[in-house]
């Protein structure tokens, strides 16, 4: 450092940076989302997430090398409603966990927040440029996992063997990630301690939805509307030639009956939308009230 | 428009214990300002609100005039922040970190890229500007957001405790920095635990103990204030100085109120005045001819004054 910092730079008097010249916050937004996503690439979370797809794309390709595709070959619906629309899940939930789950309780914890927050900046702009930072992290980690299921289907079905239904589902899946990464966000911005908010998440959504799923119908039998989890279950729809009855009754070895729910389209949808408006906005009430102490 | 800070009634509250106690003070002008206190008396908590990191309980921050709670985007867009240590995404380059900086001030790409040189030259990490800021050290790391409060050469400097984690040397980089940024039409307010630094680059002081402001001033008006124009001064000479010699001709020197030995070439003098008194005193001792080596105060004045309204602040 010198001895004397020198006066205002030719043709950048003090206090240039007016207000009038900062962007809008959708634009900050962006722009924090950019050297967010970025940081993420760079990350050791990053590799991490990419090894647990790729550890899963390397069983389901050596389970499908066992079997020689068996049962799959000439059903491409088939092959991409169980592997895809019955497992992108599980990357998805993976990817909010690692991108999101202390996107926010990070900024406390780490003293990022310190940085970001001395500069002239909404809350909201941090908050949604480091939840598109996190989806776009976890879209590409989907994306890989969807090129892992292509190749194994280019390989058993055939180069061509793309269902449309398979961007349907895609679609969907981006429905429920975002739901799911709201929900994750709210979940961060109630910890100021990145373990915090990283384990209530995985638990929540690895173990907790499920048995709550399982708890609602089985014992109080009811529909799970409520639970994000159940929604998920309409990612496959698209590849079902004929969608599941929406309430099922079977008998079982006792002689009773048991009941299972199906979500329908709109139910799913609705589940999913409420989730995400509902968590994103909470989660960002949060933050905005949330103190750097 | 001069820069300005302002806070009105000023209060935060956690539970039952006041942070800050209807904190009320205006410093406008392109100045240096050094808000002082000890640990737990709020000078944080102030910077706090000041840039909307935490919420007031009462009262209200201005800066240049726009309120930070009301419009906080607006009110720090010609402010540059440091509070405490802040850590940058550990991936990202201070080039890099610098360029998000920029970006979200809404600089030019060009602008930034100059700035971001001049800046980082400014903090001494042009070689490190592509590393990443993960590997830094907490020094590297506090040079480098010395470098992004800088880059938007703003009107407002808020720096809370700046030398923080640097080595000797960091700090006296920090405060020849701090030193230069009063040459430019700007407003630096800084807390800080060292007195010294305070004395060397401030205008003026505020004291803040317990959450309340003590006084705020300028650094002449305090120390004449609270010291009663009375300073100790020690002086050294090159050979023993016998107390006959010292009662002879030391003492009957204008402004010299009494005199104690420390050994048999040093002594500490009580002057009583200013700066002018001072000097006519030195003038004196050299007049006098018996090899004198040092004159300096005891502690500065701003010590003296610290230490007798900071009574049981401590915590």
């Amino acid at each position: 450092m010198s001895a004397a910092t020198p006066a205002p730079s030719p043709g950048l008097p003090a206090g240039s940076s007016s207000a009038s010249r900062l962007p809008g916050t959708w634009a900050q937004a962006l722009l924090l989302s950019r050297y967010q996503f970025r940081d993420y690439l760079r990350s050791r979370r990053f590799i991490l997430m990419m090894s647990i797809v790729g550890v899963i794309g390397a069983i389901i390709t050596l389970v499908l090398y066992h079997y020689n595709g068996a049962g799959l070959s000439g059903s491409a619906d088939a092959f991409y409603g169980s592997l895809w629309g019955g497992g992108v899940y599980v990357v998805i939930i993976f990817s909010g966990i690692i991108f999101g789950g202390d996107a926010i309780a990070g900024e406390f914890q780490n003293k990022t927040g310190y940085f970001l927050m001395g500069l002239p900046i909404r809350r909201t702009s941090v908050y949604a440029g480091k939840f598109l930072a996190a989806l776009a992290a976890s879209l590409v980690a989907t994306v890989f996992y969807l090129l892992i299921l292509v190749a194994n289907g280019a390989y058993y079905l055939g180069a061509g063997a793309v269902p449309l239904a398979l961007l349907e589902s895609f679609g969907i899946m981006l429905l429920y990630l975002l739901a799911l990464l709201g929900a994750v966000f709210l979940f961060s911005s109630m910890f100021k301690n990145s373990l915090y908010a990283v384990l209530v998440v995985a638990v929540l959504f690895l173990f907790g939805f499920m048995i709550i799923v399982a708890l609602v119908v089985g014992l109080v039998k009811t529909e799970p509307w409520f639970i994000i989890d159940y929604a998920r279950g309409v990612i496959s729809y698209p590849f079902d030639p004929v969608l599941p009855a929406h309430v099922m009754t079977s008998r079982t070895f006792g002689g009773g009956t048991t009941t299972s729910y199906n979500p329908t389209y709109p139910e799913g949808f609705a589940i999913m939308i409420g989730y995400f408006l509902l968590t994103a906005i909470a989660g960002l009430v949060l933050f905005e009230r949330e103190e750097f102490t | 428009m001069a820069p300005s800070l302002e806070a009105r009634s000023l209060t935060r509250r956690f539970g039952t214990f006041t942070a800050l106690d209807h904190l009320d003070l205006k410093v406008e002008g392109s100045k240096c300002v050094g808000f002082l206190g000890p640990n737990g008396a709020g000078k944080t908590t102030a910077l706090k609100m000041f840039t909307d990191l935490i919420f007031p309980t009462e009262g209200e921050a201005f800066v240049n005039g726009v309120s930070v709670q009301a419009n906080r985007k607006s009110a720090l867009s010609s402010c540059g922040v440091l509070i405490e240590t802040p850590e940058i995404y550990g991936s990202l380059s201070p080039r890099e970190a610098l360029e998000m900086v920029g970006a979200l001030r809404g600089m030019e790409r060009s602008e930034v890229r100059a700035r971001t040189d001049e800046v980082l030259a400014e903090v001494r990490m042009t070689e490190w500007a592509d590393e990443k800021f993960g590997r830094f050290s907490k020094g590297m790391k506090q040079r480098v957001n010395i470098a992004s409060t800088l880059l938007h050469d703003p009107e407002v400097l808020l720096l809370d405790e700046p030398s923080t984690g640097l080595d000797p040397r960091g700090v006296a980089e920090v405060r020849d920095i701090i030193r230069g940024l009063k040459q430019g039409r700007r407003l630096v307010f800084f807390s800080s635990h060292i007195l010294s630094e305070v004395v060397d680059v401030c205008d003026e002081v505020a004291l803040l103990n317990h959450g309340k402001l003590l006084f705020h001033d300028t650094l002449a008006n305090v120390t004449g204030r609270f010291t009663s124009g009375v300073t100790e001064v020690d002086v050294e000479f090159l050979q023993p100085v016998p107390d006959d010699l010292v009662a002879r001709s030391i003492r009957p020197i204008p402004g010299v109120e009494s005199w104690a030995r420390q050994d048999a070439q040093r002594l500490t003098l009580t002057i009583a005045g200013g700066p002018p008194v001072k000097s006519r005193v030195l003038e004196g001792l050299v007049g006098l001819k018996l090899g004198l080596v040092a004159f300096k105060e005891s502690k500065n004045a701003l010590e003296a004054v610290y230490l007798s309204q900071v009574t049981d602040g401590e915590s």
